[in-house]
């Protein structure tokens, strides 16, 4: 994991075709999802032409933070824990604990009735106007606890038919639901596909419940599969908007989710999400327990560049749990605990909310504006120099967090395409599997070694020393600047300093990926 | 004999409660219980008794030991 030197940047052979008429369409989603000219790619958004996506696709995804990198910087969800029930067993979950990417009901988090996750979720909306996305999402499975997911559906939808619905599945039961699914105007679902061969999902999931039978082994992967693989081509066949979840396990399934990726690109799944495996012995998970590690930042980035030129990879992911709210990478939920929100007199006030959000609309076109600004001078002879910057945000598209503050940096790639959002590092202490005695900062420097610079909207001398003998640049001069922005500007001054000898580029190491839930501590 | 649920192994995740055929089993206090009087381990129902093979966390719905077998009717 030290540095692998030798250049960084075989050459992209991705170009930027910008007109105005893009820019909205970047707005929303420019992720760089790739913008080679191969056809066939089902678009999210991203820097690609217009012509590429439906305008109805564009129109159901252009605020939904999961499904949009952009607007996720903009736009808030929320989970309502309603669907505590399972039908399968994975080897990377374990229900017992209340702390790997599942909430516990009953202990720590609260399990909800569908009348009290209705009543939370008008509260939140109520508090939190950007808040456009509630998703059910577990602990367990929702399409598992049938009646209570669509009866909270059926709640919002009548009391906040503003709000957009989604839900996240294994798929087991998925074929059976997807015509109620259309009928409570869900137009997300998300489904976990982590192999497309029985022989591989032997050595992922243990068992299974079916047709009143505990499946165990390439049997009951094979029927997951098949079952999947059916939800998938059902919905797709509906017009419900459909994103894949991959949990990338190294030597299980790594290198067979550029397979997976193939088989549901080529069913209509229009986002493919792969998350790294959160694994640690305290989560007391098979894969926890057996030592079965998660992959690196790098090893994560190059699988999910693999499979970028194939379509959309969402890389913003936070695995959040299934009582999450507020923006990615924040969470508020304690703001809004079962006994607090019935204490609460709601008025929901769609009016506000709407007024709210075209303000956000205008924030996040002059944030790609700027961006536009900033690159029409960048210079095209480093076309193969690229490099990652961390950046410090509290949202808004701003460099905006104090370094202390962070819980999370997000990771930019740099080149003369431009600045392309390539992930996140989680810094927060909560869980933390291996990192317990150590320190902070190395702990940070750790997270971001990768990147050559890190933004931040102020930072105190000594984490500066370290950052500077760790060969990372703290930079604070883009203070509550867009990111984006700032980014351009600051690859242009890197590019200037590599000409001029100033600065000998050379590639980083790698970075490691923080374990655990993401949950304020 | 019949199943019961051990309490501090129940993670209340309700997976079981549905599939009972005999309506056997309900929440209580924050946790599953199974009303011994009704289970018939799903004797006439299914080859497995259902609330093991759904249940998420080993050893958690085991035979009790202290109510007499069921004998089908």
């Amino acid at each position: 994991m030290d540095n692998q030197a030798s250049v960084v940047g075989t050459g992209s052979d991705q170009s930027l075709h910008l007109n105005l008429d893009q820019i909205l369409q970047q707005a929303a989603e420019h992720k760089g999802c790739g913008t080679s000219s191969e056809g066939g790619k089902a678009s999210c958004g991203s820097s690609t032409a217009p012509e590429d996506m439906d305008p109805a696709v564009w129109e159901k995804v252009k605020n939904h933070p999961c499904y949009s990198e952009e607007a996720h910087h903009h736009y808030a969800r929320m989970h309502v824990a309603v669907a505590p029930a399972c039908n399968i067993q994975c080897n990377y979950c374990n229900r017992k604990y209340d702390c790997a990417n599942e909430s516990r009901p009953g202990v720590v988090s609260e399990k909800l009735t569908p009348e009290q996750a209705s009543k939370k979720v008008l509260a939140v909306a109520s508090t939190i106007p950007q808040m456009t996305v509630l998703g059910i999402a577990g602990p367990g499975d929702p399409l598992a606890n049938p009646a209570k997911t669509f009866k909270t559906f059926d709640l919002i939808y009548n009391a906040a038919p503003d709000i957009k619905l989604c839900l996240s599945t294994n798929g087991l039961s998925l074929p059976d639901h997807v015509e109620t699914i259309k009928k409570y105007n869900v137009d997300h679902v998300t489904i976990t596909i982590n192999m497309v061969d029985p022989e591989v999902g032997q050595h992922i999931y243990p068992w299974i419940f079916w047709k009143n039978k505990r499946v165990t082994g390439i049997e009951a992967a094979r029927i997951l599969h098949e079952r999947q693989m059916l939800g998938l081509e059902m919905l797709t066949a509906a017009g419900i908007l459909c994103k894949v979840n991959s949990v990338m396990i190294p030597g299980i399934n790594d290198k067979h989710l550029v397979e997976v990726n193939k088989a549901v690109k080529s069913r209509g799944a229009f986002l493919h999400n792969i998350m790294p495996l959160i694994s640690a012995p305290e989560h007391g998970t098979v894969f926890g327990l057996n030592g079965q590690r998660g992959p690196t930042a790098q090893e994560l980035k190059a699988l999910q560049d693999s499979c970028e030129g194939e379509m959309n990879m969402m890389r913003h992911c936070r695995q959040c749990r299934a009582d999450a709210v507020g923006l990615l990478g924040e969470d508020r939920s304690s703001e809004f605990s079962t006994e607090k929100v019935m204490e609460m007199d709601i008025q929901y006030d769609a009016e506000g909310r709407k007024a709210y959000q075209e303000k956000v609309e205008v924030e996040r076109q002059a944030t790609v504006l700027a961006k536009q600004a900033e690159m029409a001078d960048l210079e095209a002879e480093f076309s193969g120099l690229k490099v990652l910057i961390a950046v410090a945000t509290k949202g808004h598209g701003r460099v905006n967090e104090h370094f202390g503050h962070a819980q999370e940096f997000q990771i930019y790639e740099l080149s003369t395409q431009g600045s392309k959002f390539v992930g996140h590092r989680r810094v927060d202490l909560y869980c933390q599997g291996g990192y317990g005695e150590e320190d902070t900062l190395p702990t940070v420097i750790r997270a971001i070694n990768d990147c050559v610079a890190v933004f931040v909207a102020k930072i105190g001398g000594c984490p500066k020393d370290s950052l500077k003998a760790a060969g990372i640049d703290p930079v604070d001069k883009y203070a509550h600047e867009f990111i984006e922005q700032s980014a351009v500007k600051y690859f242009k001054e890197y590019l200037a300093k590599v000409k001029s000898g100033e600065v000998v580029h050379a590639a980083r190491g790698d970075a490691d990926i923080r374990q655990g839930a993401y949950i304020a501590a | 004999m019949a199943f019961k649920i051990i309490t501090s192994q129940c993670t209340a995740c309700s997976a079981c409660e549905p599939e009972c055929p005999n309506n056997a089993i309900r929440e209580k206090d924050g946790t599953f219980i199974i009303k011994p009087e009704k289970c018939t381990e799903c004797l006439g129902y299914f080859d497995d008794p259902q609330c093991v093979a759904v249940c998420p966390v080993d050893d958690t719905c085991v035979i009790d030991n202290s109510y007499p077998r069921y004998v089908a009717a």
